[in-house]
């Protein structure tokens, strides 16, 4: 990591979402507070349902009809992101300062337009610029993401659900925006392709200095991209800390068990523990820890209170009562007795 | 189990119900138009209990004076005739008439068109050729000789009337849908639809037919804004139901008793109505053409 | 026995060209060749793995095995009848006994169905049961999935994660029971426990019913642990096929071999190897008639792209690579 002094990029404090459905709220973020650094890769990992999407879509004021967004703060390069007017926030930020890759990348083409005439027409909306150097640049990331620049004629119907995506990552890294949000950009990626537009992201982070946040729920890709980590769970971030330090130092015993239950190429045929019980469903308030009724290690505090969150290290933040006694947890946590009693 | 499902029905129709009331109140225009229907026709459902006099009731006053050509007064809110109908009681029921051949019209149209676009845009090809070419030749026919061949030879009946403005409307409405059902068929949930064993009809019908609704109630609106004012001219023009009066047909009267210049009266309510009526119908439709066509919509 | 076999077959599509290059410059009009005199055989219960390159023309043999796409050129079997040109009932009967789950989430499910009536709608559409029994199923399904059925049969797709969505799909195949489960990278947006939850329900189903299954996905890890035999695809082509373990411990091919040496490592501490392979895009559009990989294969030489290669890929053959230079491959290796 760069200087932490600094301003950071991106700064959200308390950001909590809630969906009105007619079975009742759905708290989807509760309480989330994060920076981003300039020039930094910021992953969020975390389970099937557990709010990664939503916090970003509040980010960037994506939110459906039904959905409400609160926060403290949250800023970007100092600019109140939820304050600003509709139009300017539009126009000035969105595409322009923060692009998205949305987890529906495949399905965000319009069906009735060449793709390439879609990436040119978001570089021209934008940017002052000629058809035929828009559709330059268009060519020049269409290279960048490993699709042929012969395609930029074809159909979205045409691409295959992995094209699409790449497409989709092409046209979010037009306008070199100054922080880049990935949901998900690797589901439909073989492991080649994978590796490619991720070591080509990379070099232009570091040519352009920009920030990435990063969800996925592939560790592998996490580890390997970013410079630091928050895991989610239930809506909340439980813990927080630079990549390093949470794969060798983890407090959390999410965090524990979702190591535990990643498979690798490396260890294939070995058994994999995974964390039993199923995920809440975020309907009406959280009043425990979201994750004791599938902690090993919870006892009747976990259940009293949802705990706050404590830096326990500069920059790692655990969301646990019982943080003290990780050092027992990361022994125990190896063992399938202790997940499954 | 079956209370359960009626419940679901239930709260189904209440979700649909509150759908349509959020589009309805999205803007000043469409509350207002929503109102003004609303209006028309509660007065077309009670119009003869509202209707003070007969529409071709000769009235005279309450000093027992034959009451002819009288401007608006507390007596004649909106005058008479010079025959001395009463201009308000002709109104009344003419919007009767007018909501029952423009609502009549506008559906039959609506069915017509959204199964003709429906069917062509699934099947495609020779099916799609045939019906596209049949709304061609229905667009090259002139209105006026079209509705005057057809009155010649079945007769000024109102059914005969709704029947020519049907066959006049329902094109626009078999292109429109057309082309919505030809991009929604591209989509992948329709390809997962047949994957699961759906016929064509309950693919059209059942997984189609939803996606093209809002556009649909759209052009449902705009298909009986055109019936009524189709119904008007055509009512205007002499070929209207003599057996009964409509806003048109209350125009055409002015034209013949030849007082075109003396009775502003009598022009000015039959044709205020028509177009509040007809615009209220374009105002709504705009708040449904916001949720039918995304790209309008603000984001 | 054989359930399902596809006979060489093959998959083009022609590329829409610009007015100017088909009216004016009369250009002849370029071809993708998504899926190429491609043959294989599926056993009884058994589970047929797929990976390959994005773009490769897995998803278009999953449409075309499922009926929903006619091949260019050869043919499908499904317990030893050809699929192609079914009518009426026949298709019907097809239809219940294969099933589908569509790659992608967020374009699959019909917005305007409530979770419960896309799980519904197979069944439904087939009459398999009562309206009842339809909809018990079907919420027992959805829970299945892990998808809580009163919380989530009421909801619309637009309501739901990606996640929720594709299990929302798995549950909608799931549901009618079929003897083919055609799944196209159905777990691509679940984390591992609840993927683990998925396969664990797909293994009891397999037990009880015994279903066969081509299953695509990108993650070698999970096709290391449900396939029985794996088929890896470059452009259009099979490159190797063989015992899922077999082919992942020992790929033989260069292209199985640079795909198993990038898989990432959830360790922030490794890197993975740069692959071993020249240039770095694909190109689909008009390829070469021989082998797709050789101008990308570092021991191609001028033969490659020339000669095409059919491997004998029927249910139970061994492990094996569509390569013109593997005994040389093998020995600069040991
Ligand atoms: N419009 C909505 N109305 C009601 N609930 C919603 C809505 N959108 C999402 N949810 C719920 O909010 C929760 C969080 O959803 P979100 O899309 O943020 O998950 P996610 O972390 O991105 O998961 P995934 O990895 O599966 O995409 C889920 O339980 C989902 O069911
Ligand atoms: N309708 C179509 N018209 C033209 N080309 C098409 C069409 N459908 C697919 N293709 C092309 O066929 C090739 C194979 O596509 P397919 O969707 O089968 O890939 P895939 O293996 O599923 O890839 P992914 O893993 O990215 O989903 C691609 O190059 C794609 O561009
Ligand atoms: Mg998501
Ligand atoms: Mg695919």
């Amino acid at each position: 990591m760069t200087e932490i002094n600094k301003d950071p990029l991106l700064s959200v404090r308390n950001l909590g979402v809630v969906y009105e459905t007619s079975q009742g709220p759905v708290h989807a973020v509760t309480d989330v507070s994060f920076d981003v650094q300039e020039n930094e890769v910021f992953g969020i990992a975390g389970e099937s349902g557990c709010g990664k999407s939503t916090l970003i879509k509040a980010l960037l004021r994506l939110l459906p009809d039904n959905g409400v967004a609160t926060a403290d703060r949250c800023d970007y390069r100092g600019s109140a992101l939820m304050k600003m007017e509709g139009e300017a926030f539009r126009k000035e930020i969105l595409w322009q300062e923060i692009s998205m890759v949305p987890q529906s990348a495949m399905a965000s083409f319009n069906p009735v337009y060449r793709v390439g005439d879609q990436v040119v027409e978001s570089i021209q909306t934008h940017r002052k610029a000629s058809r035929a150097e828009a559709l330059e640049r268009a060519s020049e990331l269409f290279d960048v993401v490993g699709l042929e620049p012969g395609l930029l004629k074809s159909y979205p119907h045409e691409f295959s659900g992995g094209m699409r995506q790449r497409a989709m990552i092409a046209m979010a890294l037009s306008l070199d925006p100054g922080l880049i949000i990935m949901d998900e950009p690797t589901t439909g990626l073989d492991v080649l392709v994978q590796e490619r537009i991720l070591r080509r992201i990379r070099e232009i982070r570091a040519e352009l200095k920009s920030s990435i946040i990063l969800i996925t729920h592939d560790i592998a890709v996490i580890a390997e991209m970013s410079d630091r980590i928050a895991i989610m769970y239930g809506g909340e971030i439980m813990e927080q800390a630079s990549t390093i330090e949470l794969f060798e130092n983890p407090h959390h015993p999410y965090t524990l068990g979702l190591k535990n239950a990643f498979p690798s190429i490396t260890t294939m045929g070995t058994e994999l523990i995974s964390i039993p019980g199923s995920p809440p469903t975020l309907i009406g308030p959280v009043q425990s820890c979201p994750f004791a009724p599938r902690c090993p290690f919870d006892d009747a505090a976990c259940h009293a209170a949802n705990p706050a969150a404590t830096e326990i290290a500069a920059g790692h933040v655990v969301r646990c009562v019982n943080y003290e006694n990780s050092a027992q947890f990361r022994s125990l946590a190896k063992e399938k007795s202790t997940w499954l009693s | 189990m079956s209370s359960s499902r009626t419940s679901q029905r239930f709260r189904k129709l209440r979700l649909a119900l509150r759908e349509h009331y959020r589009i309805i109140n999205s803007n000043k225009l469409s509350q207002f138009g929503f109102w003004v229907i609303i209006l028309f026709t509660l007065v077309a459902i009670f119009a003869p209990w509202i209707a003070p006099h007969d529409p071709w009731e000769m009235t005279y006053d309450s000093n027992g004076n034959f009451a002819s050509l009288r401007p608006p007064s507390w007596e004649f809110p909106m005058g008479t005739t010079h025959l001395g109908y009463d201009l308000f009681s002709q109104l009344i029921l003419a919007t009767r008439t007018t909501l029952l051949i423009g609502v009549v019209s506008g559906f039959i149209s609506i069915v017509i068109g959204a199964n003709v676009g429906l069917i062509a845009g699934y099947y495609g090809g020779k099916i799609d050729e045939v019906l596209m070419r049949i709304t061609d030749i229905l667009y090259g026919m002139p209105f006026l000789p079209f509705i005057i061949v057809l009155i010649a030879l079945f007769g000024r009946q109102l059914e005969f009337i709704i029947l020519a403005i049907v066959l006049i409307i329902w094109r626009t409405s078999a292109r429109v849908i057309r082309a919505q059902a030809m991009s929604i068929k591209q989509r992948q949930y329709i390809q997962m639809a047949k994957a699961r064993g759906a016929s064509d009809l309950r693919i059209i019908y059942r997984h189609i037919l939803p996606n093209v609704l809002p556009l649909l109630l759209l052009y449902a609106a705009f298909n009986i804004a055109w019936s009524i004012i189709t119904e008007a001219s055509a009512s205007f023009l002499g070929f209207g139901d003599g057996e009964t009066v409509s806003w048109g047909g209350m125009l055409y009267e002015l034209w013949l008793s030849g007082k075109t210049r003396v009775a502003w009266w009598w022009f000015a309510s039959p044709s205020v109505c028509i177009i509040l009526l007809v615009t209220s119908l374009v105002f709504v439709s705009r708040a449904y053409e916001e949720v039918a066509n995304p790209r309008l919509r603000k984001r | 026995m054989v359930v399902l076999e596809l006979d060489r077959l093959s998959c083009h599509f022609e590329l829409t060209p610009g007015f100017v290059d088909r009216v004016i410059k009369r250009k002849p009009p370029s071809y993708i060749k998504a899926v190429e005199r491609l043959s294989i055989a599926i056993g009884e219960k058994e589970i047929l793995g797929i990976a390959g390159e994005s773009g490769c023309g897995k998803s278009t043999t999953c449409s075309m095995v499922s009926g929903l796409l006619d091949p260019t050129e050869g043919d499908i079997r499904f317990r030893g009848k050809s699929i192609l040109g079914l009518r009426g009932d026949a298709i019907k009967d097809y239809r219940r006994s294969v099933q589908m789950i569509f790659q992608d989430p967020y374009e699959s499910l019909n917005p305007r169905f409530r979770t419960v009536d896309i799980v519904a709608e197979g069944p439904r559409a087939l009459e398999l049961w009562d309206a009842n029994e339809i909809e018990q199923r079907s919420l027992a399904m959805l829970d299945a999935v892990g998808l809580p059925s009163g919380k989530y049969a009421e909801r619309f797709p637009h309501e739901l994660s990606g996640g929720e969505r594709q299990r929302v799909g798995i549950a909608s195949a799931l549901v009618m029971e079929p003897e083919v489960i055609i799944a196209d990278e159905p777990l691509s947006m679940l984390d591992v426990s609840i993927r683990a939850g998925i396969l664990d329900l797909l293994r009891e189903m397999q037990a009880e019913r015994g279903f066969s299954s081509l299953y695509v996905s990108h993650d070698l890890s999970i096709l290391g642990n449900v396939a029985d035999r794996l088929l890896i695809m470059y452009l259009g082509q099979a490159m190797e096929i063989g015992p899922a373990e077999e082919v992942i411990r020992n790929p033989k091919h260069p292209y199985t071999r640079a795909l198993i040496g990038a898989v990432p490592i959830p360790d922030p501490r490794s890197r993975r190897a740069i692959p071993n392979i020249r240039g770095d895009i694909s190109k689909p559009i008009d390829p070469p008639p021989g082998c797709r990989f050789a101008p990308r294969c570092p021991y191609a030489d001028a033969s490659c792209s020339n000669t095409f290669i059919e491997m004998e890929t029927g249910a139970g053959t061994l492990h094996q690579a569509a390569c013109h230079r593997l005994a040389e491959i093998d020995n600069a290796g040991s």
